[in-house]
């Protein structure tokens, strides 16, 4: 048999990858995907919030046919100390659109359904294929990959590498260096199972409505991360994740017991109450930001989703920028192949010049100091300002005899005790120009 | 040679759930697998068919998302798939299921030649009746060899087949006229990993898809609801049990040390059991 060539492969079956697959073969390419896991998102893990406006740049009219759970309605951020949080809570009924903007999905369900789109629309899929090298010619340009099936070398105009976050491919094939701790976290969660009336009323929500609570503070025990709590149709996904450099250095605290103390916490508990367990998930997640971002072309090579490290931690944004990153990337290829030139090095800047000017590297760029001011000043915000801002709360709503004033001064006395007034400055100066 | 494999697509048991409050089974976000046991008649037949040549087709009758069960057993080497489906098969049970496979069966013989080997699972995880591949022997007057935990040999010019299979006491090994039925034991073979250019053909092979008019079932009456005699009365979770388990530790590692643990555990909560059985060795 003649060996097997393509215009495009690509490496793995996420939303990046989907997305590249869909928009290179819905513009004429043969494509072949290939994935590690028995079916697409068999793999994966995420909260999961689903982006609509990622996903309608693909699939307009994606809302007929994904499976998705409730629509969200109303965000919680939460400040948590070991008593209780403080929060900002924005509910509006003007998310009951037609168009919502952001959904509850799950995630084996959702990718499932994606990935038989990709199907449908012409993409060749191999499933419980793992690439385990990338090939190269004489002038070291990608042009096909090596699986673990028998057989020989699967050959390629263009290798888009949408294999997660740990890049494994790319690594091994020299392309990009090895994950850092400090620029990845652990996140594990759990789905709690539970009769979708019950949701409803402990939410307060009708119908598809749905609502999300991000939290920090004193449960990562002074580790950079964050905690959360999704509400889907009929279960509840909650999970915790921290840099793996924070595990490392802590040396004690395990990502289950953190999910732990989250779970049991006095605000989460009774928001669980009753839930059966459905199933148990861990996952990376590539928080470098900016600095964290490989290179992202070569000759024959391209890569997007988790595997370029386009996640906002900031802003809990990941599964929208896989999407446009791969979305982008299947563009500017079905257009170099279109126009009858070949994927190189240069030719596929396009990419990254188009993402320069789209909200991801805008984004990226944005954030780009924050993961080092968590790094330096991450136990004050994870842990001292919680703590902080739950007393300052508890005095100033406590009625007991003393007069406003002395309270005001107790807070502000507490605050600066704990930090200094040097230290207290500087912080808000840090995190003024991180987030400028 | 032809060899046709019957495979259920099925839920994949270890993760089906059990709502709290209904007690009713949830299937919804259940993945499906292949029935476990047909695997191990799949593979039989893909090892017949590398040894002596012909064709291996696998066929299931199933909702449209079956489709994605059967292009998995073209990954792991099967020649072709074909799909039964249709409405009036809906809530089958094994007496109109087997009524369903033997016409899709002669079908199938008609279009690529009679088959010399059926094989079925020896039971599904979902149903575990294991009547499905008998009722299909009987119905087509195959010599049906169930249990066969492997096979020894086959002459295609005699038309015979000699294999291993369980008995309740011992192994039975036994001579057969082709064409045959087969279900294989567990644990007799494992499926194999399909090469890449299987993965590729399974990818983009189509999969045959007929219904009960292309079939051309003699009486859809026997078929789906209306020609299932079984009713299910009642679906229930058990209990869990009430004694818990309980972990014994042993420092030394090996099986005597551990046996030994074992039985003071037992002695010790049971007096009466250790002086019995010193009598008993003692009386005898």
């Amino acid at each position: 048999m003649t060996h097997e060539h393509f215009d495009a492969i690509v490496v793995g079956a996420g939303p990046s990858g989907n997305a590249a697959a869909y928009t290179m073969a819905q513009r004429g390419l043969k494509v072949l995907q290939i994935e590690r896991g028995e079916y697409a998102g068999s793999k994966n893990v995420q909260g999961a919030i689903l982006y609509s406006d990622a996903l309608e740049k693909i699939i307009p009219d994606f809302r007929d046919e994904a499976p998705l759970e409730r629509h969200v309605i109303e965000q919680r951020i939460w400040m948590m100390d070991d008593a209780g949080h403080t929060g900002m809570h924005h509910r509006s009924d003007d998310y009951n659109e037609d168009r919502p903007n952001r959904y509850t999905i799950i995630r084996a369900q959702f990718d499932k359904w994606f990935n038989r789109c990709v199907r449908e629309i012409g993409v060749t899929v191999l499933f419980e294929t793992t690439v385990t090298s990338l090939i190269t010619d004489e002038n070291k340009r990608v042009i096909g990959v090596q699986t673990d099936r028998d057989g020989n070398g699967i050959f390629a105009d263009v290798v888009v590498l949408a294999e997660g976050v740990n890049g494994l491919v790319g690594q091994r094939s020299g392309l990009r260096r090895e994950l850092r701790p400090e620029d990845v976290a652990l996140a594990v969660k759990e789905m709690h199972f539970l009769p979708q009336e019950v949701i409803d009323a402990r939410f307060n929500l009708k119908g598809e409505e749905g609502v999300v609570i991000e939290a920090m503070g004193t449960i990562t025990d002074g580790m950079v991360g964050t905690a959360f709590l999704y509400t889907n149709r009929e279960s509840i996904s909650v999970g915790v994740g921290c840099l793996v450099s924070e595990f490392a250095k802590s040396g004690e605290a395990t990502p289950h017991g953190i999910l732990d103390r989250f779970k049991n916490h006095p605000s989460i508990k009774a928001l669980l109450e009753g839930s059966e367990i459905k199933e148990y998930a861990a996952h990376l997640i590539p928080e470098g930001g900016f600095r964290a971002v490989p290179e992202l072309v070569g000759d024959g090579w391209i890569v997007v989703g988790d595997a370029g490290h386009f996640v906002n931690a900031v802003h809990r944004e990941g599964s929208n920028l896989a999407m446009t990153t791969g979305r982008l990337a299947g563009e500017v290829v079905a257009n170099i192949l279109g126009s009858c030139m070949t994927c190189t090095r240069d030719n596929l800047q396009t990419y990254v010049r188009q993402l320069e000017d789209s909200f991801v590297m805008k984004d990226m760029k944005k954030y780009k100091n924050v993961p080092r001011m968590l790094e330096q000043g991450g136990r004050h915000i994870m842990d001292l300002y919680p703590r902080l801002l739950n007393r300052s709360a508890q005095t100033w709503f406590r009625v007991d005899g003393k007069d406003k004033k002395s309270k005001e001064s107790d807070i502000l006395r507490s605050a600066r005790q704990a930090r200094g007034l040097t230290g207290l400055l500087g912080d808000a100066f840090k995190l003024a120009r991180a987030w400028r | 040679m032809q060899i046709f494999v019957c495979i259920k697509q099925v839920p994949d048991s270890g993760q089906i759930r059990v709502h709290p409050v209904t007690n009713t089974i949830m299937r919804q976000g259940v993945p499906t697998i292949i029935n476990p046991y047909d695997l191990f008649g799949l593979e039989q037949a893909l090892r017949l068919r590398d040894r002596f040549g012909g064709e291996v087709t696998v066929m299931t009758m199933g909702p449209p998302m079956a489709v994605d069960s059967l292009r998995k057993a073209l990954t792991y080497g099967a020649d072709r798939a074909v799909l039964l489906t249709d409405r009036v098969f809906a809530g089958s049970d094994t007496l109109a299921t087997s009524y369903a496979l033997s016409n899709l069966i002669l079908k199938a013989g008609e279009t690529w030649g009679a088959p010399d080997i059926v094989f079925c699972g020896k039971q599904t995880i979902d149903g575990d009746t294991a009547q499905v591949g008998p009722g299909i022997a009987r119905r087509l007057g195959l010599s049906q060899l169930t249990y066969v935990s492997g096979i020894d040999d086959m002459d295609l010019t005699d038309r015979q087949i000699l294999v291993r299979r369980r008995g309740d006491h011992g192994v039975q090994v036994l001579r057969s006229q082709l064409p045959v039925m087969v279900t294989m034991m567990e644990g007799s073979n494992e499926i194999r990993r399909g090469t890449q250019a299987d993965a590729l053909r399974a990818a983009r092979a189509e999969v045959v898809k007929w219904n009960a008019a292309t079939v051309g079932i003699p009486d859809v009456s026997l078929c789906g609801l209306r020609g299932s005699p079984t009713v299910v009365k009642k679906v229930f979770a058990p209990t869990a049990r009430e004694e818990k388990a309980e972990m014994v530790a042993t420092t030394d590692q090996s099986p005597v040390a551990m046996a030994d643990a074992l039985i003071n555990q037992i002695f010790t909560r049971q007096p009466a059991l250790q002086d019995d059985l010193l009598r008993q060795a003692a009386g005898h």
